[in-house]
């Protein structure tokens, strides 16, 4: 226990003393979750939309007023007839076109029909699809307060979870799902990695520690920091983004433990077959990073990959962990809506811990 | 005789190349044995072997009284190990060091501080105490590596070419430390290829592509192949096994 002890303080001295690598581990997730939160959002807000109304009657002055009192639209002025609809796209005036037929209070309180087309630039396919949704909902609104218009099955929608549809919501657990995997994988690779260019684990094999004890205290520290990033980063999300916690903290914070463990023991196993530093950062960069994000589901849905990639990222960790540490935060699960891929993340850092240890044996 | 290291019939094949074959010698309490052999002779096999970091294929040894096959954690403990590269964490300072490898051998606190006084004594370091080791020139390195493998007091300390890449009057230097190491009663067993320094052991054994060539003090090897110096018994022997 004491010679663990000695071994944890080094490694802490490692890490205290490349001030320059603490910085980045530190600071960027925190730069990362703020790019993402406030930069990079798919959230709809003051798109440029112009109007094509060829009625100019006094509804479609109350429609236009609503769409653009919204907050999501911003009025990007009044065309004059359909050649000018393209022209706005290409100039980047607009993004989206809304065109009110003829005679539309006439056709809206006789309730013959709602002579409306929008014209959306799907150039950019999902701020389209986005952008007509709105664009929809707010139609459907007008039309049940005009209640001249008694036809017709509107549905209520009613988003639950995320009731703003505030891509923070899914940006912030995936992200912190991310860093806490590259961090720790990258961080013990690099490490163990670093101690065999040095020539110091042949020492370290020869000496008295055993592997075990050597696996323990290249883990634990890093464990240690890589918790605090992540407490930084759910902190952030809860101050910054108020992103709810509505679970329980202490089960959110366990899984978040556990999936560092995996991580790091992942981490492990690729520094046992890995000679250098170098190849080490890459191995984890690659074999780990890249799938993760792109198979996790964080981006691309699961659903919609084709079977064979749908196993492979059954076996990428992020994958169960994004779906823990969603229904938790924003639906307040309990252990026992997430036991199973808890389980499937226990499962996962078992076998690659003694995989490792194994590893370190053999080659020992 | 007091024997701490004994091997019989030692063999280490990794697939079908056989890297140390048929290896017996005995090595006293005291004894500075030299072990010698060109590049990918064996050398480093045979004590990685020799220090429980490598299972032999066959045959039997004993170190510091324990068996190879089955007690390898009691030879760890009971052994001092110093590799090629000086094995200093190069972003800790001297006294941090020294620190960490009193502590992975399980000693105290006090027992570390005491230990350090002495060694700075020993070498002249208490100055550097608190300096980097990437700050160190090379041959303080490489004596501080040495002192540190001795620090909870092995019976048994290998050095695997420990003069690599250093100036001759370090090399000498260092040598003056392994013999009051030996005059200490621990045993150095030291892997070289600069034939000068095999000079300086009791006894040496010559290793030629995975068997043992000869084995006996420099003095002796001189005679039977009449020769000046060790350079020319270890040629004449690795022509006669490899013509």
């Amino acid at each position: 226990m004491k010679k663990l002890f000695g071994f944890i303080q080094k490694e802490f001295r490692h890490i205290f003393r490349d001030y320059r690598t603490l910085l980045i581990i530190t600071g960027m997730p925190v730069a990362q979750v703020l790019i993402f939160g406030f930069a990079i959002s798919t959230d709809v807000r003051q798109a440029p939309v112009a109007v094509l109304d060829y009625s100019r009657d006094v509804e479609t002055a109350r429609l236009a007023d609503k769409i653009f009192a919204s907050g999501y639209f911003r009025f990007a002025g009044a065309l004059t007839g359909a050649g000018a609809i393209e022209p706005a796209f290409r100039q980047g005036k607009a993004r989206m076109v809304i065109v009110f037929g003829n005679d539309f209070a006439q056709q809206i309180q006789s309730g013959q029909g709602f002579p409306v087309q929008l014209v959306a630039d799907a150039s950019d396919a999902n701020i389209a699809r986005l952008l007509t949704g709105y664009m929809q909902s707010i139609m459907a609104d007008y039309l049940q307060t005009s209640r001249s218009f008694p036809q017709g099955v509107i549905p209520e929608t009613k988003m639950l979870y995320n009731p703003g549809m505030r891509s923070v919501y899914m940006f912030v657990p995936g992200i912190i799902c991310l860093l806490l995997m590259l961090l720790s994988c990258i961080m013990t690779s690099v490490s163990i990695a670093r101690e065999k260019e040095l020539g110091t684990m042949e020492v370290l094999l020869a000496s008295s520690l055993r592997p075990v004890q050597i696996i323990f205290g290249k883990v634990i520290p890093y464990v240690a920091i890589a918790f605090t990033v992540g407490l930084v980063v759910l902190a952030m999300g809860y101050t910054v983004f108020r992103l709810p916690v509505a679970g329980n903290l202490c089960l959110l914070l366990g899984e978040c433990l556990l999936y560092i463990l995996l991580s790091l023991s992942i981490g492990l196993l690729i520094s046992t077959v890995t000679r250098t530093q170098q190849t080490a950062l890459m191995v984890s960069m690659f074999v780990m990073f890249l799938p993760a994000i792109l198979l996790s589901g964080f981006i691309y849905p699961i659903a919609n990959m084709p079977a064979p990639l749908q196993w492979l990222s059954a076996v990428m960790p992020p994958r169960w962990f994004i779906v823990i540490i969603k229904n938790i935060m924003l639906k307040g699960a309990g252990l026992a809506h997430v036991w199973k891929e808890t389980l499937i993340l226990a499962g996962m850092t078992a076998f690659f811990l003694t995989m490792s240890i194994r590893k370190l044996m053999v080659n020992g | 005789m007091n024997t701490v290291i004994h091997t019989h019939h030692l063999t280490k094949c990794f697939g079908t190349f056989t890297a140390v074959e048929d290896l017996s010698f005995k090595v006293a309490r005291g004894e500075i044995f030299g072990f010698l052999g060109a590049n990918g002779a064996g050398k480093t096999t045979a004590i990685r072997m020799l220090c429980g970091l490598l299972k032999p294929t066959s045959g039997a040894a004993s170190v510091a009284g324990f068996n190879v096959f089955t007690q390898s954690e009691q030879i760890k403990r009971h052994i001092g190990y110093m590799c090629q590269r000086f094995s200093l964490y190069e972003d800790l300072t001297v006294a941090e060091n020294i620190a960490f490898y009193g502590g992975i051998y399980g000693l105290s606190r006090k027992e570390i501080r005491l230990r350090s006084e002495q060694l700075y004594a020993r070498i002249d370091l208490a100055h550097a105490r608190h300096t980097l080791i990437r700050d160190l020139p090379l041959g303080w390195r490489q004596k501080l590596a040495f002192l540190s493998s001795l620090l909870h007091r092995p019976e048994i300390v290998f050095l695997d070419e420990p003069t690599s890449g250093v100036d001759p009057i370090t090399r000498r230097q260092f040598w003056n430390l392994i013999y009051e190491t030996a005059e200490e009663g621990i045993t150095v067993f030291v892997t070289t290829h600069y034939m000068d320094e095999a000079e300086y052991c009791h006894r040496v054994l010559v290793m030629v592509a995975g068997r043992m060539a000869a084995l006996d003090s420099p003095e002796a090897l001189k005679r039977q192949y009449g020769a000046t110096g060790m350079n020319e018994v270890f040629l004449a022997l690795v022509r006669s096994e490899q013509p």
